[in-house]
């Protein structure tokens, strides 16, 4: 365990010494439906409304119910809890709390641990059937080999101490267990159980608060490792939540009239996360009958001047594409969220990855500007949604977010908006539509017009999907297609004149500069400053604005030796069999920046579908700029 | 229109006199002879006899011959993509109960590529006119074979004649769960066509109009005995049905009862379609569930509700 020094004690146990440590990356692991997730976003919390910095990112299996005991079921969660700000999963993990040991071999697959890393380990499999004991020993020896530091918990005994079925209420017995082990407030943790089984029984909840009880004391008596996490509570308020859920909140804040949404994972949870609310909020949610019935549903109601969302993933948007051309065509505005995950086709359904930056940007019918943002955050997931559906109305335009499985289901606290009235949507205008105007009057400046609502007396016109004029009559000339396609197109740069150019993390200019965007920016600017503390010569910039591309690009980039692209998704490496320089495919936001840039940018990506780690970005850099930047362990 | 103002004489006027020239915009583009033209002026008779505010009135249309039938009214409309008429319709009318929502589609539209949102349009009952305009043939693209085609039509995919039987409208839509309005009528029949519109226009829901058409370019041969023999038409008649003038109802031949009320029935009815083409209400339920009410049950929440319901959530946040 990194930055640990031997200090305090905690008040609520007796004797125990604490060490002192700035962060922690905990993971509890089990067999679907067991309540990990529950149990670790419980610390999360409990570490936030202590003051912490915390990350948490759910290890998701395929299935709903995928195999016992098996490596592809492994369900759970990482908890990453810091004295300060965090901002990404992490490297490897420090505690690792598993319900049976199979579990952990997905895990150790996707390098989630290091020699060192503690794993508590249920042990009641010790004294199963003998194929489950053998398959136990023979694990526990292979961790062993491994470097892992075993610790053999009988979790089960322990709970049915407490309860007749051990399943109901493991986990929070392994939540005492934890918040002893890293000295988190048992009060905060009392009441952060009465929140999660608010709906439930008091017996229930009593039950679960004496096994967060037992849990606690068997750490204090039989564990000897314990820690502190120091903190400072804020004055400022804060809300703690995963991407999805800031989602649905600027949906509502953002005054959405429609939400109109399939489900299809890893979006889906954004729609359950509004649906109690949404309609005292003044908006509806429609399920729709598919993909493509979700977008014309949601460019009906905006046609018709009610402000629309709609929420899908990467084969969604494969659906929606014909609608997002008439939405282009026809200058419908429209806020669409991609939350990506790992493609093509079906892909990962649950794993992310930044894969449809290229099939937003291009994947329609000719010539389709969109304006495309990407939140970083989960803080800017909430706000870009407000910002996004302003644009879209400023615009005349289809607007996409682009987040993904990592922001989705990542949680991290950030202070709690206050909710303006002035992000809600103007009422529809209804007023007589102006004498002489016409349905896309083009601004020849801006590309942009306004547009007229039903209703409005006197602005009658048919949208069209096909080449119109300003009029929106078919347009049999052609000159009026090459006119319209740049007024659509112009509508870009005029936005993008309103852009800042971004800002470099690190020095202005210097040997390498990384680019990365959406939710990678976390690991990115850690690793950054990692290595910049080992003296490398490393900047990093994110961009937030895909379609236009913020400016001065060419220029910031100009300042630094060499330029390479941080991303989760496909691009070649070059010696690998076939591929050389020339032929290689870039990922996909290096590839945009060439195009845009004309500079040799090159790329790191990868389609392991886990979120990068700053170990995997320093591991880079090592070689990249032939220092040693990672310590040994 | 004609606007008089109100001291211009004592009689009380309306405050607009919307005249059939008032729905109309550019001249239809139509082959000659083609059944939607006759469509058309119906629907604009329909619109002056109910003087619908032509700014409150929505037409929806898909892809094909008839699904230009917006760019030919004076009112908003939506001229979208293939298939998709439906969705965009039920967006439309969602959140704004004040318009006035008419889809007009095609078989090709509406029985095949956009099948899917058929069914489930009949299921969501919005209130909207829809009306299918049936020619049994892919016009626009240049006569292929429609699953309406019937079975051995010759066309430019099937030259020997198509393979498979065609897609019953009527019936189908009468299979789906919570269907409201169904009717058949044909384009040579005007007074049967615009009694038929009007009966849907009063609906409260979706009103399923399909409206047997000429094709006069790609299936003449087809349409042709149809037209010309008085056999070929059969009416369906109720006091609840469509209405027709006596001297109307007595120029067809073979006239049947049927109660509208009655689905069972109305489906026994829709398989004659293969000895004869009935037209008429083959059923009504004004009681079907709206999904439309549900999607304006909560308009006009004040701003500092709003605030509140987010709020509240947020709470549940905070730390």
């Amino acid at each position: 365990m990194s930055n640990t020094s031997q200090t305090t004690h905690s008040e609520k146990v007796n004797q125990v010494k604490r060490r002192t440590t700035t962060e922690a990356i905990v993971e509890i692991v089990s067999d679907s439906g067991e309540g990990a997730q529950k149990c670790g976003q419980s610390l999360g919390a409990i570490s936030a409304k202590m003051g912490n910095g915390v990350w948490t990112v759910e290890i998701i299996p395929a299935e709903i119910q995928p195999p016992a005991r098996s490596k592809a079921g492994a369900s759970g969660i990482r908890v990453r809890m810091g004295t300060n700000k965090v901002t990404n999963m992490g490297d490897h993990a420090d505690i690792v709390v598993a319900l049976n040991e199979q579990v952990l071999y997905g895990r150790i697959d996707q390098n989630a641990y290091k020699s060192g890393t503690i794993l508590l380990i249920e042990n009641k499999w010790a004294t199963h059937t003998e194929e489950t004991r053998l398959a136990y020993e023979e694990s526990i020896d292979r961790f062993k080999e491994l470097g892992y530091i075993i610790h053999e918990i009988p979790m089960e005994k322990e709970c049915l101490k407490h309860v007749s079925d051990a399943r109901k209420g493991k986990n929070m017995w392994v939540l005492g267990l934890l918040c002893n082990i890293y000295d988190r407030d048992l009060d905060i943790a009392a009441n952060q159980i009465r929140y999660v089984f608010r709906k439930k029984k008091e017996e229930i909840v009593q039950s679960n608060l004496n096994l967060l009880q037992a849990g606690y004391e068997y750490a204090d008596q039989n564990i000897d490792m314990h820690f502190t996490i120091p903190s400072e509570l804020s004055e400022e308020e804060f809300v703690v939540m995963n991407g999805n859920e800031a989602v649905s909140l600027g949906v509502m804040a953002a005054g959405m009239d429609v939400c109109s949404m399939y489900p299809i994972t890893p979006a889906t949870s954004a729609t359950h996360a509004m649906a109690e609310t949404i309609e005292s909020a003044g908006g509806i949610i429609h399920q729709a009958e598919d993909e493509i019935a979700a977008i014309g549903f949601a460019i009906g109601s905006s046609y018709a001047g009610k402000t629309a969302v709609t929420i899908t993933s990467g084969p969604g948007i494969a659906l929606k594409t014909e609608f997002i051309g008439l939405a282009v065509m026809a200058e419908i505005p429209l806020v669409i969220v991609n939350v990506q995950r790992g493609g093509p086709s079906t892909g990962l359904p649950t794993k992310v990855e930044q894969g449809d930056l290229l099939s937003v940007l291009y994947g329609a019918a000719g010539d389709a500007p969109k304006i495309i943002i990407a939140p970083a955050t989960i803080e800017e997931c909430f706000h870009y949604i407000i910002l996004a559906r302003k644009l879209a109305e400023s615009f005349r335009s289809p607007v996409f977010v682009l987040t993904d499985a990592n922001l989705a289901t990542g949680v991290q606290p950030y202070p709690r908006p206050k909710i303006k009235s002035e992000w809600f949507a103007a009422p529809i205008d209804q007023s007589p539509w102006k004498e002489g105007l016409r349905a896309f009057d083009w601004d020849s400046e801006t590309g942009i017009s306004k547009r007229p609502i039903p209703g409005q007396k006197g602005g009658m016109y048919t949208l069209t999907g096909l080449a119109h004029d300003e009029e929106s009559h078919v347009a049999y000339d052609p000159s009026i297609n090459q006119q319209s396609a740049e007024n659509r197109s112009r509508k870009l740069a005029a936005l993008g004149q309103t852009l800042k150019k971004p800002i470099v993390n690190g020095d202005e200019e210097g040997d390498l500069l990384l680019v990365g965007w959406g939710s990678t920016l976390g690991a990115i600017e850690e690793a950054v400053g990692r290595a910049r503390e080992k003296g490398a010569n490393v900047s990093s910039l994110h961009l937030h604005f895909l379609s236009p591309l913020e400016p001065g690009l060419k220029e910031i980039f100009g300042r630094f030796k060499k330029v390479k692209t941080v991303e989760i998704n496909y691009s070649d490496t070059i010696g690998d069999p076939l591929i050389t320089k020339e032929n290689r495919r870039y990922a996909q936001l290096a590839w945009y920046l060439r195009a845009h840039t004309l500079k040799d940018i090159d790329c790191f990506s990868n389609v392991y579908g886990q979120p990068i780690s700053p170990f995997r970005i320093l591991k880079m850099l090592e070689t990249e700029l032939d220092l040693i930047l990672i310590d040994e362990q | 229109m004609i606007a008089l103002k109100p001291d211009f004489c004592d009689v009380s006027l309306p405050e607009s006199d919307y005249s059939m020239e008032d729905y109309a915009s550019s001249k239809a583009r139509w082959c000659s002879g083609c059944g939607a033209h006759t469509i058309l002026n119906s629907v604009q008779k329909l619109c002056k006899e109910e003087q619908l505010t032509p700014e409150k009135t929505v037409f929806v249309s898909g892809i094909g011959c008839s699904s230009r039938f917006p760019h030919y009214m004076n009112t908003y409309g939506f001229h979208g993509l293939h298939g998709r008429a439906f969705p965009v319709a039920c967006g439309v009318k969602f959140r704004r109960p004040d318009l006035n929502v008419f889809v007009v589609t095609g078989d090709g539209d509406c029985c095949s590529i956009g099948a899917g949102h058929w069914v489930h349009a009949i299921r969501y009952n919005m209130n909207l006119v829809v009306l299918l305009f049936d020619n049994a043939i892919y016009g626009l693209t240049k006569k292929q074979t429609s699953p309406t085609s019937p079975l051995g039509t010759i066309s430019n995919t099937h030259p020997t004649g198509s393979v498979l039987p065609p897609i019953n409208p009527i019936q189908a839509t009468l299979g789906l769960p919570n269907v409201s309005f169904v009717a058949q009528t044909v384009d040579w029949k005007p007074a049967h066509l615009h009694a038929t519109i009007k009966k849907a226009y009063e609906h409260q829901g979706l009103s399923f109009v399909r409206i047997v058409q000429r094709c006069p370019v790609f299936m003449r041969d087809t349409y042709e005995p149809t037209v010309s023999d008085p056999d070929a038409i059969t009416v369906l008649n109720h006091e609840d049905g469509i209405l027709l003038n006596e001297k109307t109802l007595n120029s067809f031949r073979h006239i049947v009862e049927h109660d509208p009320s009655d689905i069972i029935k109305a489906r026994e009815k829709a398989e004659i379609v293969k000895e004869t083409t009935p037209i008429g209400l083959f059923y009504q339920n004004e009681n079907a569930t709206r999904y439309d009410q549900y999607g304006a049950h909560n308009l006009g929440i004040s701003t500092d509700d709003r605030l509140s319901a987010i709020n509240t959530l947020m709470d549940r946040y905070a730390i």
